[in-house]
């Protein structure tokens, strides 16, 4: 009997083994963040695009309001294909589109909004990229929905018309 | 009195370079055990993307705010996951990893230990 | 295109000559006394196809013959001759060609030059070695066919990626499989032999050659893999703990081990069952590595492109595999060493045992540490990471009893010894603290930790160097082995301990100053080579001792694939290496500058090289 236990063990151990690399197999390995998380918007202080002004956050983000935080760059192909979708999304005014220009050269990012037009209800700087990292982003571009002072939820990458309907749902 | 102000100046110089000399070796490693997110196998250390030139930034920063390591760990840990700790913490998750090679070890001692006192008998 | 039709249906005859060769050893295994010469020349024949698809697929590179899939995506009419010819194995397909013909190599040498063994025991190892090679045809030949068509012909490839184009990671790749893939017949000997029970002395001296082989060449492949990290990954570094290199180290480490069982099979008919098992590990570790790197399973550095078709065809092989040595080892192995044989505490077999007792937890720091995210995350979803700290706190304080072993083992006698000069030995042991302490006297941080490790190193490393001096050659290649690892381990904690780094942002014309070291950003110049442009960035670095050097990192911009790389500059003396390494800043107009000091960093190489020269003397001593 004992010659026997051990054999079928060592099995069902492999057999466990082959179970999981098999499922392993399954799923995509490159890490994403996760994107469903409530969470306080940091606090944060900046300039503003245009005037070069010092904000605060605090002074950006109200509550009981639905806000877009977009962040971009003008170096940054994805957000050329992006920008129609977030003109289109401003164009129903349901939610407030706040930008966060993302290691930028202001020149360059002004001839964007020139050229491309201008979605943002009001555009933020983050020149060393630190005020993405405060909210959690690691790329150009992401979005963040915001209500409450609350992360809803996170799009990392271009948004699209699926992703605009989404966002169109969840804010009504 | 110029030779002592000499003296102190230099004493001071010296201080405050090894103290320099500390913060950036802290900074090294914390950065080395916080994995990138864009180039995903790399330290934000190795790494020269922009998000890794950001964070080494935003260390430096927080270095300079006076957070210990472990708060440092946990600020980031709370913005992207336990993902991006290079070293996994102890916990009810990595029971296992950390405990089960010092098992084997444990087990391979006993077999040896078993072998040895065999002649005994 | 007319070398990719030769080049698939050679791969087709090779199968088929595969899956006669089944036959023959089917009916010469019931009733002859001597190899069936159509076995041998079957063998042969095989080996000769593989060749020529082989040379088929480096011609396809060399003339850059588009209509080939393959060549399509890893080559390009600018890539110099050298990496279109290393191109060849740069890749998934061509990668596993190059296996197919380390496979059909080995097994056809191991039947020429196998002499003084039982029939049986050729033609089993040759069907066992058969059921791979075939199980890598079908691989081949259905989901990674290195011959594909397409249509039309398009006029360019897409090229090399640049970081593969580099003299060590073009040689990297056959090195690496000669060990990788040659311990495949070390697997296929040890289930013949086992299901034989001829597990003997003679077996043992037998396979000890095949296992050296493979040690050497493993050795020097991953040497040559972190010579590439070093100079071409342009992050200063040799050894990252990335799941890619886990997954050489794994059978490393139990072919090491096996190494040292062996010799004590080989002098008494002990630890059988250990030495099957060991022998099954290696090349199954092999393979499951195979697994976790082209399967994509495993997020790293380099990966190869993946596809989950493949990864499953890998995973079911590997399992096949395994199933087949699990049976075959319970079904005919009968242990019977149990009354015949103890152990003395202080004798050569017992300070094997304790060799491999720390090999294998070594074996499983670094397996459990490169799975683990994988179970966790299919068991509980949760992901995370496993990096250099949790290798460095389980492996470190480990590696101190460990060296202290080697240094002792090798100095005692089979089955019962004494320890002699005891004085030698304790006055080694002191002075090496007392070195060990002066080193590191002015070094503020982990100084106990470190002061052990360097003092037991430095142990061995006189230890050796005694022997070797006073043993008159005796066992000389063990000797060399051990200096070189002493040497090894020393490299890696002066190299890690005295490094120094500048990491600052310069525009042209500034210049950065602290208190030891001086660099003047000189100039820029931009410049066209025949598959890049380039710029290349002219420093002027000195330091306090007087020294003065002129560096020039560069950036290149690849074109095709489009791809910007760093070049490190880096000058190498007997002492240390100055590394330099620039990078661009989006939207700035300063260069990022890391500029390091890595002392004994020759010397890391210097030692490997030396173990593996341990391994090569003793393969060529004649059994005495």
């Amino acid at each position: 009997m004992k010659n026997k236990i051990l054999p079928f063990s060592v099995m069902i151990i492999f057999g466990i083994i082959f179970f999981i690399f098999y499922k392993g197999l399954e799923d995509s390995k490159i890490y994403t963040p996760d994107v469903n998380t409530k969470k306080e918007i940091p606090v944060f202080n900046s300039k503003e695009f245009f005037s070069r002004e010092n904000v605060k956050s605090s002074s950006i983000f109200e509550l009981d309001k639905f806000y877009l935080l977009n962040i971009w760059s003008s170096w940054c192909v994805p957000c050329r294909q992006e920008h129609p979708f977030l003109m289109n999304l401003n164009l129903d005014n349901e939610v407030n589109i706040i930008g966060m220009n993302y290691k930028d050269n202001l020149k360059n990012a002004e001839n964007f909004l020139k050229e491309l037009g201008n979605p943002y209800k009001e555009i933020f700087i983050d020149l060393d990229g630190t005020i993405a990292i405060e909210w959690g982003a690691y790329g150009v571009p992401e979005s963040f929905l915001i209500y409450n002072n609350q992360i809803i939820k996170k799009y990392i990458g271009p948004l699209n018309k699926e992703l605009v309907n989404e966002i169109n749902l969840l804010i009504k | 009195m110029k030779i002592i102000r000499f003296f102190l100046i230099v004493i001071l110089f010296y201080t405050f370079s090894a103290l320099r000399a500390d913060e950036l070796d802290k900074r090294n490693n914390i950065t080395k055990n916080l994995r990138c997110l864009v180039c995903q196998g790399q330290s934000i250390y190795d790494s020269d993307s922009e998000f890794a030139t950001s964070l080494k930034i935003l260390v430096d920063r927080k270095i300079d705010e006076g957070l210990t390591d472990a708060e440092i760990y946990e600020y980031f840990k709370n913005k992207y996951g336990e993902w991006i700790l290079y070293d996994p913490k102890l916990n009810k998750n990595t029971y296992i990893l950390w405990f089960m090679p010092l098992l084997i070890f444990l087990l391979g001692g006993a077999i040896i230990f078993k072998k040895l006192k065999k002649k005994h008998n | 295109m007319i070398y990719s039709l030769i080049g698939y249906y050679s791969l087709i005859v090779g199968l088929i000559i595969g899956l006669s060769l089944f036959y023959f050893s089917y009916k010469n295994f019931n009733n002859s006394n001597i190899l069936d010469t159509k076995i041998l020349s079957f063998t042969f024949l095989q080996l000769f196809f593989v060749v020529i698809s082989f040379l088929c697929l480096i011609s396809s590179f060399v003339i850059s013959d588009f209509s080939n899939e393959t060549v399509f995506n890893n080559s390009h009419t600018t890539k110099p001759l050298f990496y279109k010819i290393s191109g060849t194995w740069g890749n998934h397909e061509g990668s596993l060609l190059l296996w197919l013909l380390v496979l059909t190599l080995f097994i056809f040498l191991f039947l020429v030059r196998t002499k003084n063994q039982p029939v049986k025991y050729k033609i089993l190892t040759l069907v066992f070695q058969q059921i791979i090679i075939v199980g890598f045809f079908l691989f081949l030949i259905k989901l990674s066919n290195p011959f594909n068509y397409i249509f039309p012909i398009p006029t360019e490839g897409l090229g090399l990626n640049p970081i593969l184009q580099d003299p060590a990671l073009a040689i990297h790749p056959p090195v690496l499989y000669l060990g990788y893939v040659g311990s495949s017949i070390i697997f296929s000997s040890v289930l013949a032999a086992t299901s034989l029970k001829i597990i003997s002395t003679s077996w043992a001296s037998h396979i000890k050659k095949w296992i050296l082989i493979s040690w050497i060449f493993l050795t020097l492949g991953i040497l040559l893999g972190s010579i590439w990290a070093y100079y071409e990954l342009g992050w200063g570094g040799f050894w990252f703990w990335d799941p890619v290199e886990n997954v050489s180290l794994m059978p490393w480490l139990a072919l090491t081990t096996l190494l040292h069982c062996i010799l004590v099979l080989e002098k008494k008919s002990i630890l059988t069952s250990w030495v099957i098992i060991l022998s099954i590990a290696t090349f199954t570790l092999s393979m499951c590595g195979t697994f976790l790197v082209r399967s994509g399973i495993l997020n790293s550095v380099h990966t190869f492109a993946n596809d989950p078709e493949r990864g499953l065809f890998i995973l079911v092989f590997l399992f096949i595999l395994i199933f087949l040595s699990i049976l075959i080892f319970f079904f005919f192995h009968k242990d019977n060493e149990r009354k015949s044989y103890s152990f003395f505490w202080l004798s050569k077999e017992t300070s094997i045992l304790i060799n491999n007792w720390f090999m294998m937890y070594f074996l499983s720091v670094v397996l459990i540490g490169t799975v683990y995210p994988i179970f966790l995350d299919v068991i509980s979803s949760q992901k995370i990471s496993v990096g250099p700290p949790f290798y460095h706190k389980l492996i470190i304080p480990f590696l101190i009893p460990f060296l202290l072993m080697m240094a002792i083992g090798p100095k005692l006698k089979w089955i019962k010894s004494q320890l002699e000069d005891k004085i030698y030995l304790i006055s080694f042991l002191i002075i090496s603290i007392l070195l060990a302490f002066l080193v590191l006297k002015n070094f503020n941080h982990n100084i106990l930790i470190n002061t052990i490790l360097i003092s037991s190193a430095l142990y061995l490393f006189f230890m050796t160097l005694r022997d070797f001096f006073l043993q008159k050659y005796k066992n000389i290649s063990q000797n060399i082995a051990h200096f070189g690892f002493s040497l090894l381990i020393l490299s890696i904690l002066f190299n890690n301990l005295f490094a120094s780094e500048i990491i600052t942002n310069l525009k042209v014309g500034e210049t950065f100053e602290n208190s030891k070291t001086k660099i003047v950003f000189e100039s820029v110049d931009q410049k066209k080579e025949k598959n890049y442009n380039v710029i290349v960035a002219n420093f002027f670095i000195s330091n306090l001792n007087g020294e003065e050097d002129r560096f020039s990192p560069e950036l290149r911009i690849y074109n095709q694939p489009v791809i910007a790389t760093s070049e490190a500059d880096i000058k190498t003396t007997l002492m240390s290496d100055k590394f330099i390494v620039i990078n661009l800043v989006q939207n700035q107009d300063f260069f990022n500058v890391r500029y390091q000091v890595k002392p004994f960093m020759l010397w890391i190489w210097l030692s490997v090289i030396l173990i593996s020269f341990g391994g090569i003397v003793s393969f060529l001593q004649k059994r005495s």
